[in-house]
């Protein structure tokens, strides 16, 4: 059986279900932050608390990545496969860049809804997959 | 209060310069700016460096003269040498000194810059994860704007094309093979809808540019270049900019070089319509293209007329990196913005031979923009 975790603790709440972004919101102002922000960028307050980000919303703008970026930092595989990197805005809350399940720039469209997933973007030498999140659109299954 | 001038530039060739450090390449730069001032070292009383690479870019005075002055190093990303002809200009204005020198020298290795997330504010998932990258900024923000208003990816292939082709007309550049337009659409995509062709590269290189009081520089140049204004702006919440994991929902904030350019129009008096050349930040094809209007030198999708028609070519209405910018020339960060206002200075006074603007241009721009959302400007005239 494959041993996976997730690249970072706190980032979103897998494996625990439903999956979610964790970020956090200004006890002062209200502002929302990700990844989970102690401090405040808008109002300066030191006060926030943890808020559950939604799972769906719109493309806002993407990109690709087609060559495998420097190491270190990037750790994922040496035999590269393009990916894809775009901001979805998450109606009322923020936008979040995030890696796109779709490596095709002609399958995707600005405007799209997108629903967050994890991939496996890494294997350690041990088998572990290393999870990430994502977004894919909306009508895809999930892998 | 005093202004300052500019009485002399010099540029050590941008490119690969195997063997030779940093500060050598800084110091020829500052041989030459010295000589076309007709100034020697030790009349110079202060000066502001800047370098990426170079942890203490202030030992050029090693190859220079150890006379004693102060010389600060100064580093602000690719905003650098813009901050570093601010300084100088500023201890000139403010009466601190009569002669300042701004110095800028870098030598990048190959290939992307690598660095650790955490030194720039970042988490750590984000690099390995494969979002650490200025070149995704780049790509999404001009897949936006085409979007928005309108760009075509052959527009993109013309901005490249014509940096090439001036890098071409400029016996310092670093890239001086002319492509054309199919050809730079022919190449490999790196991040959509910027393609191999359409990116500038990390390199090496030095610049320097000597200042004084306006009220003595008809003791060295009948030609002295005007600093009318230089301004300097850091990202705003809610602005879209490079290296950002997220940014908050709402109206749109403007970027820091349109804070940047608007400041510096007040305080120039000048106005972009006044503007007869210009050097912006063309990490990629679609940052000239963006930042024309960012500086306001036109409006929003008005860029796709402008360059089909050619007014960004030196015969154009509006000149846009005249030497190549950094497609042509690559960037090294330290040495960047002092290589526009090496530019800028040679069409002022009429000397920028094969790439000289018609007419008599009498207004030059110049505009940075780098991680993590800086931007500086600064309004030169004769
Ligand atoms: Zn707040």
């Amino acid at each position: 059986m494959t041993t996976r975790r997730p690249v970072a603790e706190s980032l979103f709440t897998w494996p625990d279900a439903p999956l979610r972004l964790i970020g956090s919101e200004c006890a002062a102002c209200g502002l929302v932050s990700f990844p989970a922000a102690p401090d405040c960028v808008r109002c300066a307050s030191a006060e926030s608390k943890e808020r559950i980000l939604a799972d769906h919303g719109t493309l806002w703008t993407y990109t690709t990545q087609n060559f495998r970026p420097p190491s270190p930092p990037y750790d994922g595989p040496e035999s590269f496969e393009p990916y894809s990197v775009g901001y979805v805005e998450l109606p009322g809350e923020l936008l979040v860049e995030a890696r796109l399940t779709e490596p095709d720039p002609d399958k995707l469209r600005i405007g799209q809804t997108m629903r967050l997933t994890l991939v496996p973007y890494a294997v350690q030498d041990d088998g572990t997959e290393v999870m990430t999140f994502a977004f894919a659109p909306a009508e895809e299954e999930t892998p | 209060m005093t202004e300052a001038v500019i009485i002399g530039v010099g540029l050590h060739p941008f490119g690969r310069f195997p063997g030779k450090p940093a500060l050598d390449m800084g110091a020829e730069a500052v041989r030459l700016a010295l000589a076309d001032a007709g100034v020697k070292w030790p009349q110079i009383q202060g000066g502001y460096i800047g370098s990426y690479e170079v942890a203490n870019p202030d030992a050029i005075v090693g190859r220079l003269g150890l006379t004693g002055i102060p010389l600060r190093g100064v580093f602000n990303g690719c905003a650098t040498a813009g901050t570093a002809i601010a300084l100088a200009s500023r201890a000139i204005e403010t009466g601190e000194h009569d002669l300042t020198v701004a110095i800028g020298l870098d030598k990048h290795p190959r290939g992307a810059f690598a660095a650790d997330p955490s030194v720039a504010g970042i988490p750590s998932w984000y690099g390995q994860t494969g979002l650490f990258l200025t070149t995704h900024f780049f790509g999404m923000k001009i897949n936006r704007y085409m979007h928005e208003h309108g760009i075509s990816h052959e527009t993109l292939a013309r901005v490249a094309a014509k940096n090439f082709g001036n890098a071409a007309a400029n016996d310092k550049a670093w890239r001086r093979t002319p492509l054309s337009v199919e050809e730079i659409l022919a190449s490999p995509i790196l991040n959509y809808p910027l393609r191999q062709y359409m990116y500038c590269g990390p390199d090496e290189g030095a610049a320097a540019v000597v200042l004084c009081r306006s009220d003595q520089a008809h003791r060295y140049t009948g030609k002295p270049v005007r600093v009318r204004a230089t301004a300097l702006r850091s990202r705003r919440l809610g602005a879209f900019e490079v290296q950002s994991p997220s940014f908050p929902v709402g109206e749109p904030v403007d970027s820091p070089t349109v804070d940047a350019s608007k400041a510096a129009y007040e305080r120039a008096g000048i106005g972009p319509e006044d503007v007869d050349v210009a050097q912006l930040q063309d990490t990629d094809a679609g940052s000239e293209i963006i930042h024309m209007a960012e500086n306001g030198l036109c409006k929003d999708g008005e860029q796709e007329r402008l360059i089909a028609e050619g007014a960004t070519g030196i015969g154009g209405r509006l000149p846009v990196n005249t030497d190549g910018g950094l497609l042509g020339n690559g960037e090294p960060i330290g040495a960047s913005g002092l290589r526009q206002i090496h530019e800028i200075v040679l069409q002022l006074r009429g000397s920028a031979g094969a790439r000289q603007v018609p007419g008599t241009p009498r207004v030059g721009y110049t505009h940075l923009y780098g991680a993590p959302g800086a931007s500086a400007v600064t309004i030169l005239s004769t």
